[in-house]
């Protein structure tokens, strides 16, 4: 074992790290605007968007990321779409931002259909007649869910929403092959030009566990402040 | 003029016929216990009548105008808020404090003012002697307290008649009494009520009639005296031995 290559090329690692984590909050970000969208569609009394969500959330949670990140990377790419090129973005990443922006979109339609999950199963935890408490009352769906049934939810979401980004991060890695220049592509890089095929990928490893072992442990804080407030 | 009347009330859940077709009326100021085995599908009525369950076939009218079928959402609403519940199992707000479960639904539907509603809320919690848990939340209570706060969470929407379903059954013995307690002095108030109990204490005494209900029709309608002295037919004659003990 050798890790003398360090002293070249640490760097590399912060920069991939840097590009991991905000590939990481894009995707957290869209996945749960997606995710939200698609919840509403789950828990809704009406068929269709019941259907059309869960159609979604079984079809992505079915197939690979990497099948999904060539369809949307090569398929977009193939009806005329390009992803905007953002120079703010650019000059924070030092990449190719359109390939970025596809591997975070990517990250996110996968992600949606897990956050829809943890929605529907936030909100279907709350009991039943919390609901019917409010509709008794007098309140509509609307405003029964949104003031009774929503906040009850969110202690039940937010840690699993918390635990979704440690997972993104682990996931991202995998979208370095189309060239993004996140930890793991960085990695890959240093392994080429130091022909060491392993050490590197020792310290990549440790790289993404420093990142997410401090997360988990914080949400699992947060989780446990959540579940011993005043109710 | 008849506040709620039922006809030919029918619903199923899938192959399960759990209301066999009941016509019926609830005039004002009466209060009604409605007793019977479990599983007769009195909850099912009860919830009927505030469509929280959708019946399968037959009306509904309240103070004269048909609710079911045919209701818009938004009449559906002003229904609710016009049929009060109490669950057995409270559904209080955990995540709000006392003084909030009271005073949400009146700022959000009655749109009262936050002052308004909180003066009204802390005149019903005095009426009911917890104006000293306005602050508290819900886990903080015991179980006779929460129910008491239930109880004026729906009274504070004004309503023209309330629905208890079993509303002493998930209480400790001993705090049976200070529920019921509440209960009957809305019933010398003058509200209507319908009850679903085994109280047969609180039937005896404060109803004015007792609904029989066996397996999803009403059996039985008569005064407290009538039924408890002299049931109509063997399957309430073996039901009150049952729950009488005797
Ligand atoms: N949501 C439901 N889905 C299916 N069956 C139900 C549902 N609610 C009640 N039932 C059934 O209807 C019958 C009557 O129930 P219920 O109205 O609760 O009776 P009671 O309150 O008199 O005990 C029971 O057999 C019960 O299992
Ligand atoms: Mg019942």
């Amino acid at each position: 074992m050798d890790f003398s290559f360090l002293a070249k090329y640490w760097k590399y690692y912060l920069v991939g790290a840097k590009n991991t984590v905000i590939l990481a909050a894009l995707a957290v970000a869209a996945g749960t605007l997606l995710g939200t969208a698609l919840a509403v569609g789950r828990i809704s009394r009406r068929r269709a968007p019941r259907l059309l969500a869960s159609a979604y959330v079984e079809f992505i949670r079915g197939t690979p990321v990497l099948v999904q990140l060539f369809v949307v990377y090569y398929g977009l790419q193939r009806l005329g779409f390009r992803f905007p090129d953002w120079p703010f973005l650019g000059r924070l990443i030092g990449v190719n931002v359109p390939d970025f922006l596809a591997g975070a979109l990517t990250l996110g339609i996968n992600s949606a259909a897990y956050v829809c999950e943890i929605f529907r199963a936030g909100i279907q935890a709350v009991d039943r007649g919390q609901m019917e408490a409010a509709r008794a009352l007098g309140m509509g769906y609307g405003p029964a869910l949104r003031r009774v049934v929503l906040p009850q939810a969110v202690r039940n979401i937010l840690p699993a929403l918390g635990n979704e980004f440690v997972t993104v991060i682990k996931e991202s890695s995998i979208v370095s092959v189309i060239g993004i220049a996140d930890l793991m592509y960085k990695t890959d890089a240093i392994r080429g030009m130091t022909f060491r095929p392993f050490e590197p990928l020792l310290v990549a490893a440790a790289v993404y566990f420093m990142m997410t072992y401090p997360l988990s442990k914080a949400l699992a804080r947060i989780e446990t402040r959540l579940r011993s407030g005043a109710y | 003029m008849a506040l709620i009347k039922t006809t030919g009330l029918v619903k199923r859940f899938g192959k399960l016929e759990v209301l066999k077709g009941i016509d019926e009326s609830i005039d004002e100021g009466e209060v009604v216990a409605v007793v019977g085995p479990s599983g007769g599908g009195k909850s099912t009525f009860l919830r009927c009548l505030n469509l929280l369950e959708r019946p399968t076939a037959g009306s509904i009218a309240f103070d004269g105008a048909t609710v079911f079928p045919g209701a818009k959402p938004k009449e559906e609403d002003e229904l609710r808020r016009r049929v009060g519940m109490v669950f057995q199992h409270f559904n209080l707000f955990p995540h709000r404090t006392v003084l909030d479960n009271l005073t949400l639904a009146p700022i959000r539907v009655r749109k009262l003012t936050e002052a308004e509603a909180k003066d009204e809320a802390m005149a019903l919690l005095t009426r009911v002697g917890l104006s000293d848990k306005a602050a508290a939340f819900p886990a903080q209570l015991s179980g006779g307290q929460k129910q008491r706060i239930a109880i004026v969470r729906a009274l504070a929407m004004r309503p023209d008649v309330l629905l208890f379903d079993e509303p002493t059954s998930a209480l400790d013995p001993e705090m049976v009494g200070e529920v019921l307690a509440v209960m009957r002095d809305l019933a010398e108030g003058g509200m209507t009520m319908l009850v679903v109990t085994h109280e047969m204490g609180f039937a005896r005494d404060a109803a004015t009639r007792v609904l029989f209900m066996d397996d999803g029709r009403i059996a039985e309608s008569a005064s407290p005296a009538e039924f408890f002295r002299s049931p109509a037919t063997p399957r309430a004659r073996e039901f009150l031995s049952r729950v009488l003990g005797r």
